[in-house]
């Protein structure tokens, strides 16, 4: 018998699409079906429904509209964003890559990838509360630097990173800058003038799955890893993929519209949640409590509680939440964000990562504190 | 009745989980992660019962039963009850059977305390063993499939593991399982059947073992009579009874292992009919009742085949010494003896030593 999953408090792992998003992608999942790269009025039109999502995205993150490059998501983007500089800075000499130690996979295992093909990666530590230290950082960069990446706010703990100082520290250096915006973009202003490159996803703002951009500030050089007919001003190539632009820009459109008011109101609902949890549980420990973490975020560890038989019993009963970090076979490993804020190993197999959303309500919460609390009980026994 | 079906990614385990289901039982389907292994596109060795094709599998059968699925992380409880005791039986010049290990440690260890936290009635897996509930006690029994019995491996588990046990399949043959497969189109349905070790995944145990420990002292393999015949890496490389592989060359081909001697490092070789040994003594003994029986028939020495009459020559908390009916080969110290009376199972230790 599967349950029923009512109360949805994964928002850092997904969003609901917006009204507003589906229903601007229906027309293009309907009878506006012509290729955008065709030379006639019905592909003219595709093409200007994704010049216009184009100069949505564009403004909201303070980008022209000419250094969006719209890829199928965030990993892509951070895999165009690493990859596509780090061949280019070699050939000026620069193999260096420095990254966070608290990057998402998109980014890490990128750059682990690079470092197991010839370039030189460091990843720098962070604090107890998730924020990397800038002193390291700093020793880390260096002239032989080609990029450096820092996470603009963490999909794990929700801390944010200061990413227009690490921006300094790269520029200083000569090398190019990289950040991951995907999880702040629903949440906080983000600043793509601030970066080189800053990677963004559809679906963490309420557009559909299969969508994110890449912007690239003008003046900086990226080798494009996806051939073929030369979209995206030979970026990225591949058959537009309209709806899926379409809805990206109208769910951009709907969040920004919705933020002022949604923000208070959902940090509110977050901290209700967190309060009653560290009131009503012994030996839990709020991950990244000391920074300024997004709005949605609560990530906890529990003493003497494992993630998957808790996670087993929220299902159980209807509610949607995370461990924070997941292998491909889909268990539970021990966060290397959480490792990498000095969190113990065994600590770490207990945490418990919810997030909320527009969508969320007091008495979701205060059901979800109510089913913790009971599994963590049951489980201590 | 709520059940926590474990589902390797076989055959056996997913129609183990499909009958619980038609039965109408409250199922819940759990994978285990138990080794850090390579993605299929990594390399071509994504077989035994732990990748993560196999994860994937099992997947798509609770998918298709309309089950909750889980993969849980079980590396801990694996490396700590299985994978370290086969490296150091190794190392000790033993021959370990990890799947018991498993059976005992894991799957109704660790997973089953996790399914009674969590409130689950039983714990179901795809052996083929029966277990039956006689009285006031639990009996284990081998499976109707004398050619699949797999009760060997579960010869350990004692009253408090059988009571929440269940084996679904362990009343059928393997071609009945696989007709129910293939009924419920579940993709496993004609999977082979893994006999690997599913935590070495080239085969090589002795090069595992290597990798694991370090260095091991090169050492003599002599014969029956002390004369010194080659050199080996390894007391690891070796088991009781195996002829090939000994990098010796004797003039003859019908040299066996006879002895593994780890304190001095010798590894001592001969012709076959010196592997007959009469019995056995068994140690870290568990018997299914709780405490030792008044009387056996027989024992199995391996896992596949190795069945022969035998009777208890003694018997306390801590040993066990058998007899043979007949001379018997290839008694290998570090594997699991199992005692049985008629298709009874009655308990399980570990050969210590055979005897003359």
């Amino acid at each position: 018998m599967q349950p029923r999953t009512t109360i949805y408090l994964d928002y850092a792992a997904t969003s609901p699409l917006w009204p507003e998003a589906r229903a601007a992608m229906a027309p293009y999942l309907d009878d506006r079906y012509a290729n955008a790269s065709s030379l006639y009025a019905a592909a003219r039109e595709a093409r200007k429904a994704i010049e216009e999502a184009r100069e949505v995205l564009a403004a909201a993150v303070g980008a022209r509209p000419e250094e969006v490059i719209f890829t199928s998501g965030g990993t892509e983007a951070d895999n165009i964003a690493l990859q596509g500089t780090a061949f280019r800075a070699r050939n000026e000499g620069r193999d260096g890559i420095v990254v966070s130690a608290i990057e998402h996979h998109a980014v890490l295992d990128t750059a682990r990838w690079l470092g197991r093909n010839g370039f030189r990666v460091t990843e720098v530590g962070v604090d107890s509360n998730g924020v990397i230290d800038e002193s390291a950082l700093e020793r880390a960069v260096d002239r032989k630097t080609g990029v450096v990446s820092v996470m603009t706010a963490n999909n794990e703990v929700g801390t944010v990173q200061p990413v227009a100082r690490c921006a300094d520290v790269a520029r200083a250096a000569g090398a190019r800058f990289h950040t991951d915006a995907v999880q702040a973009l629903p949440w906080i202003p983000v600043d793509a003038a601030g970066a080189d490159l800053t990677a963004l996803a559809a679906h963490k703002v309420g557009g559909p799955k299969g969508g994110g951009a890449l912007i690239i500030r003008r003046g900086v050089g990226v080798e494009p890893l996806v051939h073929g007919g030369g979209q995206e001003r030979g970026l990225r190539s591949g058959t537009y993929n309209v709806a899926g632009i379409v809805g990206f820009g109208a769910a951009v459109q709907a969040t920004l519209a919705a933020r002022e008011q949604l923000v208070p109101r959902v940090r509110a609902l977050r901290d209700r949640l967190q309060e009653a949890l560290v009131q009503k549980i012994s030996g839990i420990m709020v991950n990244g409590a000391g920074a300024e973490r997004l709005a949605n975020n609560c990530n906890v560890c529990i003493q003497g509680i494992e993630s998957e038989p808790l996670l087993l019993l929220l299902d159980a009963a209807g509610i949607a939440a995370s461990s924070g970090s997941a292998c491909q076979s889909g268990a539970a490993e021990a966060s290397h964000v959480l490792t990498a804020m000095g969190v113990p190993s065994d600590l770490a197999m207990g945490a418990l990562r919810l997030t909320l959303g527009r969508d969320t309500t007091t008495d979701d919460v205060d059901s979800a504190v109510e089913h913790i609390v009971a599994g963590v009980k049951r489980l201590r026994g | 009745m709520r059940v926590l079906a474990a589902m390797s990614g076989g055959v056996d385990s997913s129609v183990a989980a499909a009958l619980l289901v038609r039965d109408g039982h409250d199922v819940t389907g759990v994978h285990l992660r138990l080794t850090d292994q390579a993605t299929p596109y990594e390399g071509e060795r994504a077989h035994g019962c732990c990748g993560i094709a196999d994860a994937d599998d099992a997947r798509r059968v609770a998918q298709v039963l309309d089950i909750p699925f889980y993969v849980w992380n079980f590396k801990g409880a694996f490396g700590r009850g299985v994978v370290d005791d086969f490296v150091s039986e190794y190392a000790r010049g033993r021959t370990p059977n990890p799947c018991v290990r498993c059976n005992e440690t894991v799957k109704f260890g660790a997973l089953r305390e996790r399914a009674a936290s969590l409130g689950f009635d039983a714990l179901a897996t795809g052996h083929y063993a029966r277990a039956e509930h006689d009285g006031d006690r639990w009996r284990l029994y081998r499976s109707a499939d004398r050619n699949k019995d797999q009760s060997y491996v579960l010869a350990r588990l004692g009253q408090k593991e059988l009571a929440r046990a269940r084996f679904p399949v362990g009343g059928q043959t393997k071609d009945e399982t696989r007709q129910i497969a293939r009924d419920l189109s579940l993709r496993t349905a004609d999977k082979p059947d893994s006999y690997e070790i599913c935590f070495v995944q080239d085969g090589d145990a002795g090069g595992f073992v290597e990798r694991s420990v370090g260095s091991f002292d090169v050492g003599e393999i002599v014969g029956t009579d002390g004369a010194v015949l080659g050199e080996h890496a390894g007391v690891h490389h070796f088991t009781v009874g195996q002829r090939r592989g000994l990098g010796i060359n004797t003039g003859s081909a019908r040299t066996y292992v006879l002895e593994i001697d780890a304190p001095t490092n010798r590894v001592i070789v001969g012709p076959g009919e010196l592997l007959a040994r009469t019995g056995l003594e068994a140690e870290e003994l568990r018997w299914v009742s709780g405490k030792p029986p008044e009387q056996i028939d027989s024992v199995q020495v391996r896992a596949h085949g190795g069945v022969h009459e035998a009777g208890l020559l003694d018997v306390d908390e801590a040993r066990a010494s058998v007899r043979f009916a007949e001379p018997q080969r290839g008694i290998a110290p570090g594997q699991l003896v199992a005692f049985f009376r008629g298709d009874e199972v009655l308990g399980g230790g570990t050969i210590a030593r055979a005897l003359r």
